[in-house]
Formats: C-alpha cells, structure tokens, sequence
C-alpha cells in the first residue's frame, strides 16, 4: 500500500515501486482506486479500463500489470462471483441500489476497493502457486489511509454474519498480515510530514503494518549556510566575482552588482527550506521507519523518469 | 517574452473588490488536495473581515496548525470568534464535524423518541462516523445551516479532501436521487422472506431484492438498514429539500467560486476539470487563486546564462588564479556596453573574459568560508534551478490560460515555510490581493 499526503507524488512512487519489484523478477500488479487515471499517464498509455493489463515488461522476467479498480464493477463482479447473479446486477444497477452500496452505504466501496485488492492477493495459478508475486496499491491519502483499510474491521462488526461479514474478516486478516507493508510518501514540508506522523499513529493503533517512508521530491543543497554567511558579509566580493564571470560591472549600480542582493535573497530562501528540511528529517527520523529518499526530477517524470527512480528505489531497499 | 504574452492576457483576479462586494455572500474554495486551499480560505476570511465584513469561515480540513495560527487551540462544530481583527468586521471560524451535524439534523427533525432510535442505529452510527460521500452532504448541509442562520453577511468554504473535487458537487444531487429512487422504497417495504426459486429469475420482485440484500448483507445488517430508513422516513423529504436547496444556493449569484491550485500539472489539470465542470453546472466561477507562485529578483537572468557563468567562475577555480580589481573592472567595461538581455554574442565572448579577468590577483576576504566565485558559482546555479523552475511554473500556467483564457487569475508568491499565525494569514491575503494590481510577469518573491 503506498499513501501520501495530496501532492505527494504517491501515485508516482507507487509505480516506481512496482517497476521496482518487476525489475527483480516478480510479476506485480499496481493498482489504482481512486478513479484517476494517474497510473495511465505515468506509463504513457490510454486510460485503463477495468480489466488487469500488462503496462511494462522488465529484463529480469518481471511484468507490471495494472488495473483501474471500479468500485461499481467490483461489486458486480462480487455478486456474480459468488451468487452468479450478473442479471440481478443489471437489475440491482437499475433501481439504485449500486449506487447506493458503492456511494452511500457506509463502507462498501472501501470494503469492494480493499476486497479486490486481496483478492489479486491470493490468487492462485492452476499449478497453486500465486498469481502475483506482489500488489501495490496507490492508496488514499494518508489522511483517511488507516480508515480505508480499516473499514473492514468496520464492517464486519457491523454486519456480524452473513457473506459480507466472511469478506471483510478475511480482508482484514490480509490487511493485518505481514503480507502487507503500508508505506507512507511525503514531501520535506511541515504539513505532509505532519500528516505522516499522524497516519503512522493511526495504523499502528489500527494495528495495520507500516512500512517505509518515502521522502519524495528530494532537492539538492546548493548553498550551505557557512558560505552564504560568508557572502553576506563580503558582497563586493561576490559582485567581483560575478563581474569575472561576465556578468557586468561590480561597481556599485552597475549589472553584476545588481545581482547579489535578488541571488542572496534567493540563498537566503533556500537555507531557511534547508533548515526546514533538517527539522522535518529529524520528525521522519524519529518515526523509526525505514526511510528512503527520491530526488526531484524537476522537468516531471516521465517514462524514462520513472525506470530510474525505480532503479534509485531498488538500491536504496537492497541497501 | 514570448511566453508571458498568454500569462498577460488573462484576466486579473481582483480579490479586494470580491471581498468587498456585499452581493458577495458565499465563497467556496475547492481544488485537489495539497494546493493551499485551506489556508486560502482562512486567509481570504481574515481579509474579508479586516475590510469590514461579517465573515465566517466554515473548514472541513481538521489541520490543527490553522486552528492555531487563527489564535485558538481548536476548532469544532460551533462557529468561533477570531480575536486580534483589526477594524469593525469580525470573522468567525468552524470545523465541520460531520457526525454532530449529522446528529443535530436528527435531533432537530425528529421527535425524542425517533431521534433515539435513529442516533442508536448501528447502521446510522457508521454512516454519520464519515464513510465515504458523509462529509460531502454534512458540509452542504451546515453551508445552508450557517446561510440560513444568516449573521454573517460572507459565508467562505473550504470543500472536503476528496479524492476528486468534483465529488462536492455531486453530494446533494447523489443524496437527492437516491432519495427519490426505487431502492428506498424498496426497503421501505416490509422485509419479506425471498423464496429461493425468485433468485433464479431477473423479474425483480421485491422479495427477490430483500432476500439478496438481506444474503450478502446478512439478515441482522439489512435489519438495522430498515430500522434506519423508517426512522429517517420522515425526514428525508427534509433532506432532499435542503440538498435542493443548498445547490440552488450555489449557482445564485451571491455565490463566487474559487478554484484554488498551485502552477504544478496534476493540480492545473484538475483545477481545469473544476472550471469546465462549474460552468456545465452553471455555478458562478470568480476565478483561479494559483498559491505557490515563484518569482525572482534577477529574472533577467536567465538559467542558460546563469550556467554558463557558474561554469565560467570553476574554470576560474581550477586555474587556481582568483580575479581582482582589475579584472572586474574590464567586465564592468564589457558589461557596460552589453545589451541589457545579454545577447548569445556576449555569451560567446565569456571563455575571453575569463581569461583577462585571471590575470589580475586579489586575494579574497578571508570572512568567507568558501572562495568568492564558488560561492558566486553556487549562487548562480541556486538562480538557474529558479529560473527553470519559473519556467516550468509558466508553462502550466500558460496552458491552463489557453484552456481558459476567460478564467480571472490571481497569483500568490510561495512562501518559505507554512503560516503559523495570523500575520501570516495576512501576508497570504495581502500577496493575494496585490497581484490584481500587479503589472505583467510573475510576482516578485
């Protein structure tokens, strides 16, 4: 499962990790719930229908497939799964009652969207091994993460029998496993790290496995603190410099000069986003995860973006 | 530049006169998540009543540090006054609370008894907990609550964290049709004992559908669902009624919508997606709030320009020969002379510079820990990952401008770390209101 804060990049990383996994020669399917689209864009292919498709094939023997889970059509699927009542669906669609269950009974759609996901789980080949070596979902938001996969235990205390009951326990045990690992992406940014300390506390009383956290979107130091002291204290120095440099002028006025005090300005701005990001490590670092760092790819991530943060991903888990 | 000339021809999104405007009685707020929306709304509110207004804020997002940087520990179900409000407005602030509205509804509609067995329902208990789509209607459903109340001459909402936005607006109009639909009435009707051959047909009898619903949900869950909607009977037409309502609320003209995103392409995309959808709706659009604009002071330099003199400064380096005086004073000279948007020519005379400049010495300030042109070079490359970045930021801004040329904007410069207190609050609406006034080009940082 992996979850983030809005604006995260989790949709991102997610992919990555499944690529990741698929690089090592497992056949893994990423998963999407969320009604976005965001897996079809990454990989740079048409929107997904309902239906597990393999979006990308690995030297090592690894695939990805990918499936845009429709809570709508996950329930149809269920009930003729289980009660081989396709025709009643079309029926069940028509007065509401699949709206009702998939948008306003409590529950349901997390219940048909975590379900689905557990189900790919245990699937199993006819020769009885595993149908998927591993599953990634790209999860809610991590502010309603421990809810979603919770609802389960929800539900089933809600619906004390009946196939609905059976479900959602079984769900649940998956969920509680150490089948499943619940990694958290955030940003060096006061609210998403906040928000990931939060989520840890809510899975961990939920008695949800967490995994790693993912600092995505990682940008480089250019400019410590010491030197941009020193700069501030000498600025002809700098105008000199950046006279050589051919610039203009270091006197004062003239085009180098004008320079320092906007590119200082723009040292001062990013010592104080260093300073943020060392007290925002140490609140990750005190989460006691495993955690591991992806650097901003500043033009966006691409196809070609996205194999090499897997590769940065893979490194950094074997590490 | 050519790319600022579409940046330029869309309309300036004037926040002062919105605010000011007393026609102006709701502002919703509503993009993706992480863009700002939240503080957007806190900030126009703290604005809205500095410049005289009745305002409430009413949030969905339970982020603590807002409730703190307004002044007060935490916010709840109960609108708030803000102290420390200059002026003769006042602003007030909530947090929806989805299960006590939903409880308050319940109490107000139904007499003791009813409302009893309604708040004791398992099934009600887990809806009105905050399943997915509750928020949606309990957050209209306090936004007619606060309008009809109508102390506050400006009601500003910040729209739930859905996982799309869109889905705001779907809420009333989703609880209207369900209400109206054949499903309640189904359940309505006494539970009857599905006789298993009625499975085998598609005719659905309504035997048929209890005694499914009643197999997968098990009979005790669908129970407790009836239970539900009998004692919810009565106020459902109440339900509908206000969800009606309160849609009708959004699309009158004292309704402005704000769509509110930062210049990044997810945020941009569903922020186009909003516009297109309002306008199907026809919901009164006042403009895009863009947060997290950046600027530069020495945007006229550019990123390619900026490289090339980092590379220049470590040729410098590595020739181990620092510049002086008189060096400086020969690329003054140069500099003098340049065109002032540094043509490709000057760039291509920089290896000469370089060159002359070394061969004058003066040893550097000994103050600095790093050697002046490292220093410079770093700084340089500080400025060109700025300026990529302001071109990527208008590129996303551009393209949303060209999908909307209609659509009023108004730019909010990024701010270093996250608002912790009202002031800050001030600077955001103050940096919002500017840009109206601002000429072309980015704001400054």
């Amino acid at each position: 499962m992996v979850s983030g804060k809005g604006g995260t990049g989790k949709t991102t990383v997610a992919a990555a990790l499944a690529l990741a996994l698929a690089e090592e020669g497992k056949k893994t399917l990423l998963v999407e719930v969320e009604g976005r689209q965001g897996i079809a864009q990454l990989f740079e292919t048409e929107a997904l229908p309902y239906e597990e498709r393999r979006i990308a094939v690995s030297r090592q023997g690894g695939d990805v497939y990918a499936l845009a889970i429709d809570a709508e059509q996950a329930l149809l699927d269920y009930l003729q799964m289980f009660y081989r009542l396709g025709g009643a669906g079309r029926a069940l669609r028509k007065i509401g009652a699949i709206d009702f269950a998939t948008t306003i009974a409590p529950g349901v759609r997390d219940v048909l969207l975590t379900g689905k996901a557990c189900e790919a789980v245990r699937r199993r080949n006819k020769d009885g091994t595993a149908a998927y070596d591993a599953v990634v979902m790209d999860a809610p938001p991590t502010g309603r993460i421990a809810r979603f996969l919770g609802v389960n235990a929800e539900v089933a205390g809600l619906a004390k029998v009946g196939p609905i009951h059976k479900q959602a326990q079984a769900v649940m045990r998956v969920l509680q496993s150490s089948w499943t690992a619940v990694h958290l992406v955030t940003l060096l940014e006061e609210m998403p790290v906040q928000e990931t300390v939060d989520g840890v506390a809510e899975l961990r009383a939920a008695g949800l496995p967490v995994g790693a956290v993912i600092v995505n979107m990682v940008r480089p130091a250019l400019l410590g603190e010491a030197a941009l002291a020193g700069a501030e204290a000498d600025k002809p120095a700098i105008a000199r410099a950046l006279s050589q440099a051919g610039l203009g002028g270091a006197s004062r006025g003239a085009k180098a000069e004008r320079l320092v005090g906007p590119l200082l300005e723009q040292a001062r701005e990013h010592a104080a986003r260093l300073a943020l990001e060392r007290t925002e490590r140490a609140e990750i670092a005190a989460l006691g995860l495993p955690t591991h760092e992806l650097e901003l790819r500043a033009e966006g991530v691409d196809l070609a973006g996205l194999y090499t943060l897997a590769a940065e991903l893979r490194k950094q888990w074997n590490a | 530049m050519s790319t600022e000339q579409s940046l330029d021809q869309a309309p300036r999104l004037d926040v002062d006169a919105l605010l000011d405007d007393p026609e102006t009685r709701i502002i919703v707020c509503c993009g993706s998540g992480g863009v700002g929306k939240t503080t957007t709304a806190a900030a126009l509110g703290v604005r809205a009543a500095e410049r005289g207004r009745h305002a409430v804020v009413l949030t969905i997002d339970p982020a603590k540090r807002l409730a703190q940087s307004l002044g007060i520990a935490s916010l709840d179900n109960t609108p708030r006054r803000i102290k420390d409000i200059d002026g003769d407005g006042e602003l007030h602030a909530m947090m929806l609370d989805m299960k006590r509205t939903f409880d308050e509804i319940v109490e107000a509609h139904a007499d003791r008894d009813r409302a009893r067995a309604i708040l004791e329902n398992p099934f009600y208990q887990s809806l009105s907990a905050g399943f997915a789509g509750t928020q949606e209607y309990m957050a209209m459903e306090k936004l007619g609550q606060l309008r009809a109340r109508d102390e506050w001459d400006l009601i500003i909402v910040d729209t739930p964290p859905s996982r799309s936005a869109l889905d705001f607006l779907d809420a009333p109009q989703r609880l209207g049709s369900f209400l109206d639909g054949k499903f309640i009435r189904m359940l309505m009707a006494p539970a009857k004992v599905g006789g298993r051959a009625g499975m085998k047909f598609l005719n659905v009898g309504m035997s048929m559908m209890t005694g499914t619903l009643g197999k997968l949900l098990g009979a005790q869950l669908l129970r407790d669902v009836q239970t539900f909607v009998a004692a919810m009977d009565t106020m459902f037409g109440g339900f509908r009624t206000r969800a009606d309502a309160t849609y009708k609320l959004l699309q009158a003209p004292g309704t402005a919508f704000l769509v509110v995103a930062a210049p990044e392409r997810d945020a941009l995309r569903e922020a186009a997606f909003f516009v297109e959808r309002l306008a199907g709706d026809g919901m009164p659009l006042a403009g895009l709030v863009l947060n997290r604009v950046h600027g530069s002071g020495a945007d006229q330099l550019s990123a390619e320009r900026a490289l090339a003199a980092a590379e220049n400064l470590d040729e410098l380096g590595i020739v181990d020969q620092p510049g002086g005086q008189a060096g400086g004073r020969a690329t003054n000279d140069h500099g003098g002379t340049a065109s002032p948007e540094g043509a490709p020519a000057e760039r291509k005379d920089l290896p000469e510079q370089a060159d002359q400049s070394s061969a004058s010495a003066q040893p550097y300030p000994s103050a600095a820990t790093a050697p002046a042109d490292t220093v410079a070079a770093a700084l340089l490359r500080l400025h060109a990952e700025r300026m990529q970045l302001l071109a990527r930021e208008r590129r996303t801004r551009d393209r949303f401008a060209a999908l909307h040329p209609e659509v009023p904007v108004a730019q909010v410069a990024a701010l270093p770390g996250d608002v912790h207190d009202l002031a800050g609050l001030r600077d955001i609406a103050e940096r919002l209101a500017s840009d109206a006034a601002e000429s072309a080009g980015g704001p400054a940082a």
